[in-house]
């Protein structure tokens, strides 16, 4: 049944080649997933979710999609919310719909085929098939330096892509099974020596796609760049990705070799934090701002997989690990979202071009002021919940008279990091929506009743897990 | 019916063919690449009901002495399809260049000079269907020149072309240097082992043991080796030549530039597998015994390093788009070698020649498909250059969304034909532990990754020169279709080619 989540976007994108209503073929296909994908979450240790389909025989490869744990499942769900959210909000130019719509599409295809199959490969591939239209998305239709953009995108996904199929043929090769269960359960047969190999390459081709430390730069531009849609669903799910993979094959295939990185893992993650959390303040376009708080923010959740691989018996840092990847996918996709907004409305997404917003349009002041505390990290919004989860996680083992290991000094650093994100986010705040209007704000419209809609669940998604994370926790238990 | 009737069915083709052509009075030749690709695919279904003499040891024709120099087995067969499918889509795709083609011949208004153009693939097809069933060096010499006697007419056939003169000049030069490197190659095996046979020299190789009353067994062999592996290289680098491999690839960009485009994709696909089969071929008793296996595998590896790095290094600045397809293709022999290098025997499963075989047949269809829209855009925007695909997504995106997916697959992304082909590659080579084939082979996918997605980005992100659309022929349109799919459909299903390899 899965399988009908993963192609029902590619069978909507192949409808829409062929001459169905662009937005209306994928606002149902994205409406109908959504239903899907709830319901699986609701029944996921149900088998009937479950498919494989033998695809090769030797090495055997199956066509396989199933929940092997809760984080499937949450991964799965960020990604079919995000979908609607950014086909409902997405406005294509003249002309472009079926590229802007279909694109959209498969990059959604790609998210939910990599985070719902249990086969090695097509975990891979499919990730594979959400990037290439990411690309061509960013090229065509971006706005700015597209081209700069999007061929630095490219180059850097691309060797990425290329180091971390390096290391899972290696691993699939030790264990003898592209099967991810059968993998996990042959993890014995990956030698100490392997292990650190294989570590870092997965560490630099994830970090590459997660955009870590100093494997980053690709993001923010990017971002940028790119169409709202593409945006919203590549900062918001397909860069966890990189994420999830580390959980599901790193942290239990290889955790000596992980270890024996932790030093160095920190450090980048620091500098996620720390660095670009810096940079994002020195920001003068809002795009940009956000692009960089993206990458910052991934920093936190590096932080809770440094916590799970020096204490491997950590089960709190796995849920804030996961809790926080979906907080952070929500409340990215809302931000970019009302990004794009601003400029529709405005015409410019530069902070010294604007002020006064707020007289003009109430409405998008409101919602962005709500998405700009989630992502600050406020109490009752779901970012919280995530990073109070990841702080307290990092101080696992810690019994006041070890002194501080090095996990719990990298999160005492990190901490500091809110405070960055507080400083950049109410900045911007400040000098989009205050002060006296300017000649892009006076006639700025409002918030229409249709523009609501996708920020409107978004923000409900944000509160819901907010205030009751245990909605995210009970399916990790 | 006996195997042999179907290179007896090609050349037959072929001399009718050249013989109608000069009967008749029609204006357009087109007919008689139809009427070749018709004949040829009549040929592939007989394909499936020829059989070898094992199948029939009694009749008459099982006893013909042929059968030392002819053999029928899995890999023949799988060959001979492939070279009856290439050289179909050869022919559709020179029906649809004719235009140009004619421009270039005696007489540039009509399409008298172009005729011959059409038999003569069915006539080196015919080589090619032989060297698959090659058992003994002196047939499959024949039908190797049988292949390069005819590109050096196919290769120089716009005579009224300096780069296609330039072309055949340079193809000749080099291919009887190459030659004469097979053939002294040769007899120096035959000097070493006394047959051309393949079996025979399997079995000249088979190690003896010697047990003296004192002290530890030696093994040891009747065959001298020093001269022996010297015939094998000289014999490796003439194949290089067909393969498109370091040492012998230096003719490839400039041949590939100035051919007309059907030969260039005729020998980017059809001549090169033929080097494949005749080099598994040549190979398999070398590899199976253990006096020569070692030294086998590390020329083979060699070989294939200097083939990727070349292949993949120089492709990187290229402009002009048909060259980088050259460059392309020796990138692609790189890695067709280092699956030779992993040397996995027929015995495993994923033998070396299976991945070989599988990994040219979804070749064939990515870089057809890619000559096939390549050949539109020089008829159309009269140019080949990268520049000249500028736009191609506003004007034709459709045409322009197949040759992304192309590309794509010969990049190597996932989900596309092309990335099984990798893919096993790396299985084999890392099971054999060649590290640094498996490195140079990763950087090279990374190069790789980069030139072809340099000709996307400018399908895509750059504005268009021209705006009329490229109006695409109804055989070219259909064939692009066809291999796109094909691509599209084994990258997610691969069983097909593999089911064909059984």
């Amino acid at each position: 049944m899965l399988a009908l989540l993963v192609f029902l976007p590619i069978a909507a994108f192949i409808a829409i080649l062929l001459g169905a209503p662009a937005r209306l073929t994928a606002i149902g296909a994205s409406a109908i997933n959504l239903a899907l994908g709830i319901c699986a979450a609701v029944s996921w240790k149900c088998t009937c979710w479950a498919i494989s389909l033998p695809v090769l025989e030797k090495p055997a490869l199956h066509l396989a999609f199933g929940y092997p744990d809760g984080m499937s499942v949450i991964m799965v769900l960020l990604s079919v919310i995000v979908t609607l959210a950014a086909v409902l909000s997405g406005k294509s130019p003249e002309g472009r719909e079926k590229l802007y719509y279909g694109s959209s599409l498969l990059i959604s295809a790609g998210a939910l085929g990599a985070f719902a199959a249990t086969d090695l490969f097509f975990f891979y591939a499919f990730h594979e098939l959400a990037l290439v239209p990411t690309f061509l998305m960013i090229g065509i239709l971006g706005r700015g330096d597209r081209r700069q953009a999007a061929w630095k995108i490219t180059i850097y996904l691309g060797l990425g892509s290329i180091v971390l199929l390096a290391g899972l043929v290696w691993l699939a090769n030790l264990t003898g099974s592209y099967d991810i269960p059968t993998m996990i359960a042959n993890k014995a047969l990956v030698s100490h020596d392997a292990q650190k190999g294989i570590a870092a390459l997965l560490i630099v081709g994830f970090g590459t796609l997660v955009s870590l430390f100093p494997l980053h730069s690709w993001a923010a531009p990017a971002y940028a760049s790119a169409p709202a849609p593409v945006a919203m669903l590549h900062a918001g799910v397909l860069k966890k990705f990189g994420l999830y993979g580390l959980l599901r094959l790193a942290i239990p295939l290889v955790p000596e070799g992980l270890q024996f990185w932790l030093t160095p893992l920190l450090v980048m993650l620091l500098g996620n934090i720390l660095w670009v959390g810096w940079v994002t303040i020195s920001q003068k376009r809002l795009d940009l701002m956000l692009g960089n708080s993206s990458v910052m923010h991934m920093g936190y959740i590096f932080l809770a997989i440094a916590a799970l691989i020096a204490f491997p018996e950590n089960p709190l840092a796995r849920s804030a690990a996961i809790v926080l990847m979906f907080a952070h996918g929500i409340s990215i996709a809302l931000l970019f979202c009302l990004a794009d907004r601003i400029e529709r409305n405005t015409g410019s997404l530069d902070l010294s071009d604007l002020g006064g917003l707020a007289k003009a349009a109430p409405g998008l002041a409101f919602i962005f002021g709500i998405a700009a505390m989630a992502s600050i990290g406020l109490p009752g919004l779901a970012n919280f919940s995530g990073e109070v989860l990841v702080f307290l996680s990092a101080f696992k083992g810690y019994t006041g008279t070890s002194g501080l290991g090095p996990v719990q000094i990298a999160c005492i650093l990190s901490i500091w990091g809110v405070v960055l994100s507080a400083v950049y986010m109410l900045r911007a705040y400040r000098k989009i929506f205050q002060g006296p209007s300017v000649k892009f704000t006076e006639s700025a419209a409002d918030l229409t009743c249709c523009d609501r809609i996708p920020a409107v669940l978004l923000i409900l998604v944000l509160f819901a897990v907010g205030l009751y994370p245990n909605l995210l926790l009970n399916l990790l238990k | 019916m006996p195997a042999y009737y179907l290179e007896a069915l090609t050349v037959t083709l072929g001399i009718f063919l050249l013989m109608a052509e000069a009967f008749c009075s029609c204006k357009s030749k087109a007919w008689v690449g139809i009427g070749a690709a018709v004949g040829l695919a009549v040929i592939i279904c007989l394909t499936f009901i020829a059989i070898g003499p094992e199948a029939k040891p009694d009749s008459e024709w099982a006893k013909w002495p042929l059968w030392n120099f002819y053999q029928f087995d899995g890999l023949a067969k799988f060959y001979k399809i492939f070279s009856l499918v290439c050289t179909i889509f050869v022919l559709l795709l020179a029906v649809d260049y004719r235009k140009i083609l004619s421009r270039f011949t005696e007489h540039p208004d009509s399409e008298n000079g172009t005729g011959e153009f059409y038999a003569l693939p069915v006539f080196a097809c015919a080589g090619m269907m032989w060297l698959a069933s090659a058992k003994d060096l002196a047939g499959a010499f024949v039908a190797l020149e049988l292949v390069t006697i005819t590109f050096y007419i196919l290769v120089a056939y716009m005579r009224r072309n300096v780069g296609s003169l330039e072309a055949g000049v340079k193809y000749l030069i080099l291919g009887a240097l190459s030659t004469g490197f097979l053939v002294y190659g040769i007899a120096w095996v035959y000097g070493a082992t006394g047959t051309m046979n393949l079996d025979q020299i399997a079995l000249t190789l088979i190690p003896h043991t010697l047990t003296p009353i004192v002290g530890d067994s030696v093994i040891y062999s009747t065959v001298q080796l020093t001269p022996l592996l010297f015939g094998v290289a000289l014999v490796m680098v003439g194949l290089g030549f067909k393969m498109g491999a370091v040492p012998m690839q230096v003719w490839i960009p400039d041949v590939y530039q100035g051919a007309p485009t059907p030969t260039t994709a005729f020998l980017s696909v059809g001549s090169k597998a033929a080097g494949f089969i005749l080099t598994i071929r040549f190979l398999e008793p070398f590899l199976s015994s253990e006096i020569t296996r070692g030294p086998v595998l590390t020329i083979l590896l060699i070989l294939a390093s200097a083939t990727l790095l070349f292949g993949n290094l120089a492709a990187i600045p290229q402009t002009n788009f048909k060259r980088l397809l050259a460059y392309s293709s020796i990138a692609h022999a790189g890695f067709l070698l280092l699956a030779l290098a992993a040397g996995k025997s027929a015995v495993v499963d994923l033998s070396s020649a299976k991945v070989v075989s599988f990994y040219l047949g979804t070749y064939l269809l990515m870089t057809l498909g890619v000559f096939f829209i390549l050949a539109q855009v020089r008829i159309q925007r009269d140019g080949e250059m990268i520049s000249d695909f500028n736009g191609l997504g506003k004007t034709n995106p459709q045409l322009a969304l197949a040759l992304t997916v192309l590309l794509a697959a010969l990049a190597g992304v996932p989900l596309t034909a092309g990335f099984w082909g990798k893919f096993f590659v790396f299985s084999l080579a890392v099971d054999s532990k060649l590290w640094v084939g498996v490195g140079i082979g990763f950087i090279s996918a990374a190069a790789g990754f980069y030139y072809y997605f340099n000709v996307i980005r400018a399908m895509w992100w750059s504005s268009p020169s021209k705006d009329e659309a490229i109006v695409l022929p109804p055989i070219s349109k259909v064939c692009i279709a066809v291999l796109t799919v094909a691509t599209l459909v084994i990258g997610f299903y691969p069983q097909p080619i593999w089911a064909l390899l059984k």
